[in-house]
C-alpha cells in the first residue's frame, strides 16, 4: 500500500541527451497507473527511475512518503516484471519465485507457503519443478508475475511485460493482470507502447512523449477530452481523423463544407479532429456524401475509408450497414464531438 | 553436429571425396608424431635408434614408464607444474569472471582504453616480453619461485580470458543482473548467485585456457626456473637430453604423461568448450 509520487523529475545521460523532462505525477495508492507513449518516448526509462535502476538527474521520487532517489532497489520494496521475462534459466519456477525471498532471509516455511500460494493464484503448481526453458511464453510471464507477487511490495513496476506473447494471449494475460491488480489491492504503474493496454487495464493514464507528460487523466477523460493533438491521435483505435480547415465565430469550415459550432472561436486556422464513430450514415440530414474507397468489416463494426477535404480518413459504422467500395454514402458528422486543435502549439482550442 | 551437417549436404561425391581425403591427410599427419613418440617410449633400451615403423615396437616394454615414475624428480617435477599450473588457473578463473563481468556490464571512466590496452597485450611476441618481464622478477627477488612464474604466466594469460568472459556476458541479457538486484541482492550477490552459474561454459574455456597455456610453457620457465628441484615439466623433459647422450625412452614417456592430464581435461570439458565458443557470436 503506498502512492508514488514524482516531482519535476528529469534524466539527462551524458551532460547531453535529455530523456525525462520536468515530469510531476502522482500515482494514488492501489491505484494501476499506465504509462503510455510511442518508443523512445521515455515511458521505460521513467520506470526504471521508480526502480532505481536509473539515477535521477535532478527532482526527487517518493514512495510512500519517504524520498528514495539515493535508496538501492532493494530497498525500495518494489517488484519488477521485465519485457523479457529476465527469468534465473539455471533456477527451477518454485527456486525463481522463492530466489527473492530467499535473499531476503525469509523461513524457510514462510517462503513455501508463498511461493505455493502465488502458484495457485497464477496456475503454476504444476510446473514448480519445471526450468524455464521448458514453459511457453504465457508460463513464463506468470513465473515473472510470480516472482513479484511473493514479495509482497508495496508497489508493482510492469516493463511492457506483455509485448513478447501473441495476440490472443496478450489479451488473456491482460485480465489476468487486471484481475490480480484487483485482488492484490497493490499500487501498479505499467509501462505500454500499446494504448488498447493503457486504455483497458489504467485506472488512469498518463501519455508521455519526448520525455514530457502530455496528459494525466482516466482513459475515458484522455478519450473524449484530449489535451493536445498528440493526446487525440495517440488514444484510440482506428486514431482519430484530423482535417487541416478554418474557424470565425461560431462555424468552422474545411473543403466545401460549413459546420455550425456550438460554441465560439476566434478566426483562426485549425486542425479538426472526428473520431471515426462521429461520422454517422445519415440519408436524412447529411453533411456530406463521400465515394467509399476500402470496407474493412470487422464483424459487429465496419470501418469505411474515404477522402475529406483532400484528408484520408475513416469511419466506424455498424455492421447492418451494406456498404460496398464505390458507393457513395451520405455522412453526417456529430458536430458536438468536434475537437480543434491549434496548428502551431498543437494545443487544443475549447470552444 | 558439425558431423551431421557435413552428411545432410548435398555434395557431390567428389566433393566429399576431396573433403574426406584432406581431413584425413591431415589427420595422420597430426597422429604421426604422436604415435612416433609413443612407440619410443615403449622400445626396450637397447633399440631406441631402430628405424622400424612398427608402432607397437618388437619387445615392448613399460620400463621407460617405470624408471620415470619411479624416478623422484619427475615426480617433484610433475608436482611442481600442477602447483604452478593450478594456482594459475585459479588465478585466470577467478579474476578474469570478475573483471570481464565488469567490462560487459558496467560503464566507467576508462573502460574502452582498458579493453584496447589488454588486447594491446597479445600483440607482442612471447619472446619480446621475457627480457622485461625478466628484470621485473628479478627485482621482486621472485627469480626461481613458484610465485615468479605463476606471476608471469597469469599476466600473459588474463588478457584473453578477460576477452573471453566479456564476450560471454555480453550474451547474457542485462534484465537479468536487474531482476536480481530488484529481487534484493548485492552487486556482487546478483553476480555469483545468478549470472556466475550461467557462465559456466566460459568459465570452463577460460580454466581451459589457463591451465594449458602453464602446463606446457618452457620459454619463460627456462628463464626464471633454475634450481632442477623447481622445475616444471617441460623444463624437466629436456633434463633428459644431456651433451653425452638423450634418453630418448624416458624423454618419449614423459612426453606422453605431460600430455595425458591436458588430454584428459580436454575430453572432460570438451562438451562445454565447443558450445562455448560459438555461443559468444549468436545472441540468444
Amino acid at each position: 500500500m503506498a502512492e508514488v509520487f514524482l516531482e519535476k523529475v528529469n534524466k539527462i545521460y551524458d551532460n547531453k541527451v535529455h530523456v525525462i523532462k520536468d515530469v510531476t505525477l502522482d500515482v494514488k495508492d492501489r491505484e494501476f497507473l499506465v504509462l503510455v507513449g510511442p518508443s523512445g518516448c521515455g515511458k521505460s526509462t521513467l520506470l526504471r527511475m521508480i526502480a532505481g535502476l536509473e539515477d535521477v538527474t535532478s527532482g526527487k521520487i517518493y514512495i510512500d512518503g519517504r524520498v528514495v532517489n539515493d535508496l538501492p532497489p532493494k530497498d525500495r520494496d518494489i517488484a519488477m516484471v521485465f519485457q523479457n521475462y529476465a527469468l534465473y534459466p539455471h533456477m527451477t519456477v518454485y527456486e525463481n519465485m522463492a530466489f527473492g525471498l530467499k535473499v531476503r532471509k525469509f523461513p524457510k516455511d514462510e517462503i513455501d507457503r508463498r511461493v505455493r500460494e502465488a502458484a495457485q493464484t497464477l496456475g503454476l503448481t504444476e510446473y514448480l519443478d519445471h526450468k524455464p526453458r521448458q514453459l511457453s511464453g504465457g508460463q513464463r510471464q506468470r513465473v515473472a508475475l510470480g516472482r513479484a507477487i511473493v514479495r509482497h511490495p508495496k508497489v508493482f513496476l510492469f516493463d511492457e511485460p506483455l509485448s513478447n506473447l501473441d495476440a490472443k494471449l496478450r489479451v488473456h494475460m491482460r485480465t489476468e493482470i487486471s484481475k490480480l491488480h484487483h485482488r492484490l489491492q497493490t499500487t501498479m504503474i505499467y509501462v505500454t507502447h500499446d494504448q488498447v493496454e493503457a486504455m483497458t487495464m489504467g485506472d488512469r493514464i498518463a501519455v508521455l512523449r519526448d520525455g514530457i507528460i502530455q496528459q494525466h487523466d482516466t482513459p475515458l477523460k484522455l478519450y473524449n477530452d484530449p489535451e493536445n493533438l498528440f493526446v487525440a491521435g495517440f488514444i484510440g483505435s482506428p486514431s482519430m481523423n484530423f482535417i487541416r480547415g478554418t474557424a470565425q465565430e461560431n462555424t468552422i469550415k474545411f473543403g466545401e463544407i460549413t459546420l455550425n459550432i456550438p460554441g465560439r472561436v476566434p478566426r483562426q486556422d485549425v486542425i479538426i479532429g472526428i473520431r471515426p464513430e462521429h461520422f454517422v450514415i445519415d440519408p436524412e440530414k447529411p453533411h456530406f456524401a463521400a465515394h467509399i474507397e476500402v470496407v474493412e468489416p470487422m464483424g459487429n463494426e465496419i470501418f469505411l475509408y474515404f477522402t475529406l477535404a483532400g484528408e484520408q480518413v475513416v469511419a466506424r459504422v455498424p455492421a447492418t450497414h451494406n456498404v460496398r467500395v464505390g458507393d457513395r454514402v451520405p455522412f453526417r458528422i456529430v458536430v458536438e464531438q468536434i475537437k480543434l486543435f491549434d496548428p502551431d502549439t498543437e494545443k487544443r482550442i475549447r470552444f | 553436429m558439425r558431423y551431421d551437417s557435413l552428411m545432410r549436404r548435398k555434395d557431390s561425391p567428389i566433393k566429399l571425396a576431396l573433403i574426406y581425403a584432406f581431413l584425413i591427410v591431415f589427420t595422420l599427419a597430426t597422429l604421426y608424431p604422436v604415435s612416433r613418440v609413443i612407440t619410443i617410449s615403449l622400445r626396450p633400451g637397447d633399440r631406441l635408434l631402430s628405424t622400424s615403423l612398427a608402432i607397437i615396437p618388437e619387445g615392448a616394454t613399460l620400463e621407460s614408464y617405470r624408471k620415470l615414475l619411479t624416478d623422484g624428480r619427475f615426480l617433484r617435477w610433475m608436482f611442481n607444474s600442477l602447483v604452478v599450473s593450478g594456482t594459475v588457473t585459479v588465478t585466470g578463473v577467478v579474476l578474469a569472471s570478475m573483471a570481464g563481468y565488469i567490462f560487459s556490464k558496467y560503464n566507467f571512466v576508462g573502460k574502452k582504453f582498458g579493453l584496447i590496452a589488454l588486447l594491446t597485450t597479445q600483440m607482442f611476441p612471447a619472446t619480446m616480453l621475457l627480457l622485461p618481464m625478466y628484470i621485473m622478477i628479478a627485482k621482486l627477488g621472485l627469480i626461481n619461485s613458484y610465485l615468479g612464474l605463476i606471476i608471469i604466466y597469469s599476466a600473459t594469460a588474463l588478457p584473453f580470458c578477460i576477452w573471453q568472459m566479456k564476450g560471454y556476458y555480453d550474451t547474457i541479457p542485462n534484465s537479468l543482473h536487474e531482476a536480481a538486484i530488484i529481487d534484493g541482492c548485492s552487486h556482487f550477490q546478483a553476480f555469483y548467485k545468478v549470472i556466475l552459474p550461467l557462465a559456466a561454459p566460459a568459465l570452463v574455456i577460460t580454466a581451459l585456457f589457463s591451465f594449458m597455456s602453464a602446463w606446457s610453457e618452457y620459454i619463460v620457465a627456462a628463464q626464471v626456473l633454475q634450481d632442477p628441484e623447481m622445475f616444471t615439466l617441460p623444463l624437466g623433459l629436456k633434463q633428459f637430453q644431456s651433451n653425452m647422450a638423450t634418453e630418448w625412452g624416458l624423454y618419449a614417456a614423459g612426453s606422453v604423461i605431460v600430455s595425458v592430464p591436458v588430454v584428459i581435461l580436454f575430453i572432460i570439458l570438451s562438451r562445454w568448450l565447443v558450445s562455448g565458443l560459438t555461443l559468444g557470436s549468436v545472441k540468444e
